[in-house]
């Protein structure tokens, strides 16, 4: 369903590509939620609110959840979001108001 | 005579104690922090209970005389609740961090499992007061009761199981070494004898045989994935609503489209059923001859029931987006589902698989019915 959405956003959007930041916003709280918790701040996984990603920036942010973490429980993400999805996540990250 | 049945009448409506417990249960809807009342035989909503906090993954285990809810929360809160009164009997934050709890087979003492900081905190049921705080340093999984008032729960990094027996004045703690590379989650059969946790790290599960006096960790399963690539995984299983259909325990793989079937008395593999996704939970019916089998994403749209007898898929359907949970009527005949992103509690016959009713619920996730109260490991 959100995958859907997803490509969806992404395939109406021609040469600069469009997300659908709502439905993202959805995935990252409920999605990557479920091992980071609902509020990002920690979980099977550790804590991904802003202050405890200052040391990434966007680029190197959007590979690690495009590629996951080998060897450990965090997934490549690749086969199910693009570039620019992973982008505006690693914005959402750094940036947004996850509480 | 009429005066007599008035002042009886009375005496019977008065106190809101008088309606039994037995047939109700809690809905979790994660995103408002509250719980919904439910009455299984109604199937119908029947009250709210609210400010709750952070329910993401919150579960929670019953008082023996299921009136009284305890909640552990995401946000390290411990609940008590009164279904009857339909309020917060009292509320503490026990910890940063916690992930699930248990109830002592006595029902004196609560115990919540923390991932941050790691470890395992144990309260008096009456009054929450903390009685014994158990530190591992590793987030802990995997917490479950047994009985003589017996904790059992399990270490994410250091890959240790531990005992901690409540029987006495101070917790006797035993641990054992050795339970493989990153247990992910636990499970302990109703007997209350075979525990077995899931590794992310290893192609196998472990057992441990509770009724020895110095459990030995029994790898089991060993090589399931074996010559086949691991998927990413995207939502741990889950192994505490397990499966023993007939003589068979069935449990998710991890990484694979399947789940596997193991003889429950020598441990070996006899099967596996081949599923439309990753599985996240796969539950028995209470009879033993459904299960019943829900996916990660993208797949949490779907469920499909297995039949034990033949282990083959016999019924698929979609009853919409996000389904976390499912929870049997104690015998079976119906079975509860909750659809998050529908905000929707659907029931279900289980053997016509009718659709019978829809129930209004915000962000629904865990479903327990109180006949858990009953049930050691639950
Ligand atoms: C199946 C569980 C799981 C899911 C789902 C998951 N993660 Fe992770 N994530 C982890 C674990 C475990 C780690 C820590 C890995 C390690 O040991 O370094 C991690 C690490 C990370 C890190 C690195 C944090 C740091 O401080 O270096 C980021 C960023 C991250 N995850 C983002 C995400 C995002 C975004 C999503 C959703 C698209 C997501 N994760 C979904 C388990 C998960």
């Amino acid at each position: 369903m959100i995958l859907a959405l997803l490509i969806a956003g992404t395939a109406n959007a021609g040469d600069a590509p469009r997300v659908d930041a709502q439905a993202l916003e959805r995935f990252v709280l409920q999605d990557c939620g479920s091992c980071h918790g609902l509020t990002l701040k920690g979980g099977l996984g550790p804590d991904i609110r802003p202050q405890s990603l200052e040391h990434y920036d966007r680029e190197t942010l959007s590979s690690v959840v495009l590629d996951g973490i080998p060897g450990t429980a965090m997934p490549p993400w690749r086969p199910l979001l693009s570039r620019a999805e992973a982008d505006w996540i690693a914005t959402y990250l750094l940036t947004g108001d996850t509480e | 005579m009429k005066r007599l049945f008035l002042a009886a009448a009375l005496v019977l409506s008065g106190p809101a104690m008088a309606q039994p417990t037995g047939d109700l249960g809690l809905v979790v809807e994660r995103a408002s922090g509250s719980l919904l009342v439910v009455d299984q035989s109604e199937r119908a909503r029947i009250g709210r209970i609210e400010g709750l906090g952070d329910l993401s993954h919150a579960s929670l285990v019953y008082s023996p005389d299921q009136r009284f809810a305890y909640v552990f929360g995401r946000d390290g809160g411990l609940t008590k609740v009164d279904i009857l009164e339909r309020s917060i009997v009292n509320r503490v934050i026990q910890g940063g961090n916690s992930i699930g709890g248990a109830i002592s087979d006595d029902g004196g003492l609560v115990a919540v499992s923390n991932y941050e900081p790691g470890g395992v905190r144990i309260f008096d049921a009456d009054t929450l007061e903390m009685v014994a705080d158990i530190p591992t340093g590793s987030k802990t999984i995997g917490l479950v009761d047994i009985p003589g008032r017996r904790f059992v729960f399990t270490l994410w990094d250091a890959g240790e199981t531990w005992i901690a027996d409540m029987s006495g004045d101070e917790p006797a703690i035993t641990k054992i070494t050795g339970m493989g590379e990153n247990p992910y989650d636990a499970l302990v059969t109703g007997d209350g004898r075979t525990y077995i946790t899931g590794l992310f790290g290893a192609d196998h599960l472990t057992a441990l045989d509770l009724w020895q006096d110095d459990p030995k960790p029994q790898p089991i399963l060993d090589g399931y994935a074996a010559g086949r690539e691991g998927l990413p995984v995207y939502k741990m299983p889950h192994l505490e609503g397990w499966a023993l259909a007939g003589n068979e325990f069935v449990l998710p793989a991890v990484g694979q489209r399947e789940v596997l079937w193991v003889d429950a008395r020598d441990l070996t593999e006899t099967g596996r059923t081949a599923t439309h996704g990753q599985p996240v939970f796969a539950i028995a019916r209470p009879d033993g001859r459904q299960v019943w089998v829900n996916f990660a994403h993208p797949d949490n749209d779907t469920i499909q029931v297995i039949d034990t007898m033949s282990k083959e898929v016999v019924h698929e359907f979609k009853p919409g987006p996000g389904v976390l949970h499912m929870e049997f009527t104690p015998r079976g005949h119906e079975v509860w589902l909750s659809v998050r992103d529908a905000g929707k509690v659907i029931v279900y016959d289980t053997r016509t698989f009718e659709k019978l009713r829809e129930i209004d619920a915000e962000s629904p996730s865990g479903i327990f019915f109180t006949a858990r109260a009953h049930r050691t490991g639950l």
